[in-house]
């Protein structure tokens, strides 16, 4: 079964792609390995995951600037993330995410999105309809 | 949003492509924020070390700087954050020619657009400090809260992209710091501790960036007893927008906006007690006392020059543990004081290193941590701890003192 979730009118393209979930907090700076694509932070809750081409969905942004620039170096080895979905996102998430021309959104109505969505579940993304579409995995 | 005729000018491509894309780039974030117009900004700072950028940036910048100068260069002030290389230094710490070669194409690249390469996060102590009101577009998020809290400027997170899309066009997106609604008190935060030594004042920022936790949120905190000092409130801002995210905190009889709790907050909010028992559990939550180190980093944000005559004082007279590093970080502003003062060379006696004009986590801190075989950390800086387990590292906090006695010892004393 598809649910349809809205959001705040966001940034970048159409995509689809398999969920990534936490309810932590995400920096490129602060929580990844780049070069692997996983998250290496020993503390994050994923970390070990690999979160290239997934739909990440996370609570908020945190930490420093480096993210707007990562996003794009990220992309251009096609080593990122399709898109980013956040309860709340920052300054410098948004501003990545226009520079690298990655989908973001925030702000769901429905509620926590880090709850709405669970890892594996098909996820397609319309950022600027702020719609957000979620096939469960066993549906 | 609203658009003036200049705007529509460069957005429509008639000044160039440097400042349509900018004016592109900033109406999308505008618009994720709902921003309703542009507001003129007097400076711009840009966070723009190439780890971040990788190729990728640096080749972005590049296609800019190829432009005719009425096209590229920026229309204000700009200055950058610390880069990832201080060229005197670098096959000491053991980056590579390749690293040290697309340091320098960004630098060239940025100097073609005009932008003074400070390659310093200590601006409001060394370059030009704002005024109270003035709007500013400032990457590194020490650098903002600093500058919205303790000198009531008005500046987002810009990060990189951003704050050169501001200092081509001399605006930014009218949205968050820029508007009375996002200033006032959201947490409030009563603190019933003495922080001693800069490493406190960066727990004490810890502990209330992370309950406060999320960019939207605005800490204003109480119980201060004296006014600390510019350091302090550097490394506490530095922590708190570190583990929150967080670009404004007011501290009531300290800052600009906050004379008073009621100017600033709903007196009737319940207030979140921070005790020494917090900022002892959060030194806990790292390394401690006999663990092993490989490397000291004083860094994060770099440090002035009372904290570099603060470490040469400490260090006098000892040597630096044969199997241990220690790294001053400082600007190129404070390092060239620094050199004319006798610092460095106090401090280089002792086998530490010196580096200006770069930060730690900046400079290819996984690569460089591989390289020279460091994986036990030693910083009194909140922020460092926070940022540098990513990259490999295990990370403890304590003084200033006990690291200089920790660097000497080789373990943490």
């Amino acid at each position: 079964m598809k649910r349809e979730l809205t959001c705040h009118v966001g940034i970048g393209p159409d995509t689809a792609g398999e969920a990534l979930v936490t309810d932590d907090n995400f920096s490129a700076r602060y929580d990844l390995d780049r070069l692997k694509g996983i998250f290496s932070r020993p503390q994050h809750k994923l970390a070990g995951a690999s979160y290239v081409d997934r739909i990440l969905v996370v609570n908020t942004a945190k930490g420093g600037v480096a993210s707007a620039w990562m996003l794009h170096e990220m992309a251009s080895r096609s080593m990122a993330p399709k898109a980013i979905l956040f309860n709340s996102a920052n300054a410098i998430l948004a501003q990545g995410a226009a520079l690298a021309g990655m989908a973001m959104c925030d702000r769901f109505e429905d509620g926590d999105i880090t709850e709405l969505i669970q890892t594996g579940d098909m996820v397609t993304v319309h950022p600027s309809r702020g719609i957000v579409f979620v096939s469960r995995r066993d549906g | 949003m609203r658009l003036t005729p200049v705007e529509q000018d460069m957005l429509d491509g008639r000044q160039g492509a440097a400042r349509q894309w900018a004016m592109e780039h900033m109406l999308q974030v505008g618009r994720f924020f709902d921003a309703e117009d542009f507001v003129e900004v007097a400076q711009a700072h840009m966070m723009a070390d190439t780890e971040s950028l990788g190729e990728a940036g640096v080749a972005f910048v590049e296609r800019f700087a190829a432009l005719p100068e009425a096209e590229r260069r920026v229309h204000i002030p700009m200055i950058t954050d610390p880069r990832g290389i201080d060229f005197n230094h670098y096959r000491t710490l053991k980056q590579t020619d390749e690293m040290a070669a697309l340091e320098q194409r960004a630098i060239d690249a940025f100097q073609a657009l005009g932008i003074l390469m400070t390659d310093t996060c200590i601006n409001y102590q060394t370059i030009m400090p704002p005024v109270q009101g003035e709007h500013m577009a400032y990457g590194d998020t020490g650098v903002v809260i600093y500058c919205n809290s303790v000198l009531g400027a008005r500046s987002n997170f810009e990060g990189g992209p951003s704050a050169l899309a501001a200092g081509l066009t001399g605006r930014t997106p009218r949205y968050g710091l820029h508007l009375d609604k996002h200033r006032r008190g959201t947490k409030r935060f009563k603190v019933n501790a003495e922080p001693r030594g800069l490493s406190d004042w960066g727990a004490l920022g810890a502990i209330v960036g992370r309950r406060a936790g999320s960019y939207w949120e605005v800490p204003v905190i109480e119980g201060i007893a004296s006014p600390p000092t510019s350091d302090e409130l550097k490394h506490m801002g530095a922590a708190m927008a570190s583990f929150g995210s967080t670009p404004l905190f007011h501290l009531v009889g300290v800052t600009p906006e906050a004379p008073t709790l009621d100017a600033v907050c709903d007196p009737a909010m319940p207030p979140d007690r921070i005790s020494d028992d917090d900022l002892a559990d959060f030194y806990g939550l790292y390394g401690g006392r006999g663990d092993k180190v490989d490397v000291v980093v004083f860094a994060a944000p770099q440090l002035s020059l009372v904290e570099m005559q603060d470490v040469a004082t400490l260090l006098d007279g000892k040597k630096v543990h044969s199997k241990t590093a220690l790294l001053v970080v400082t600007s190129p502003q404070v390092g060239a004081d620094a050199a004319r003062l006798g610092l460095i060379e106090r401090i280089e006696a002792t086998g530490a290193v010196v580096l200006q004009g770069m930060c730690f986590y900046q400079s290819y801190a996984r690569e460089i941590g591989e390289a020279n075989g460091w994986k036990h950390l030693l910083t009194n800086s909140a922020k460092l701890v926070n940022i540098i387990g990513g990259y490999g590292y295990q990370p403890a906090l304590a003084s200033m003192e006990d690291c200089v006695a920790s660097s000497v010892a080789g373990e943490i004393v």
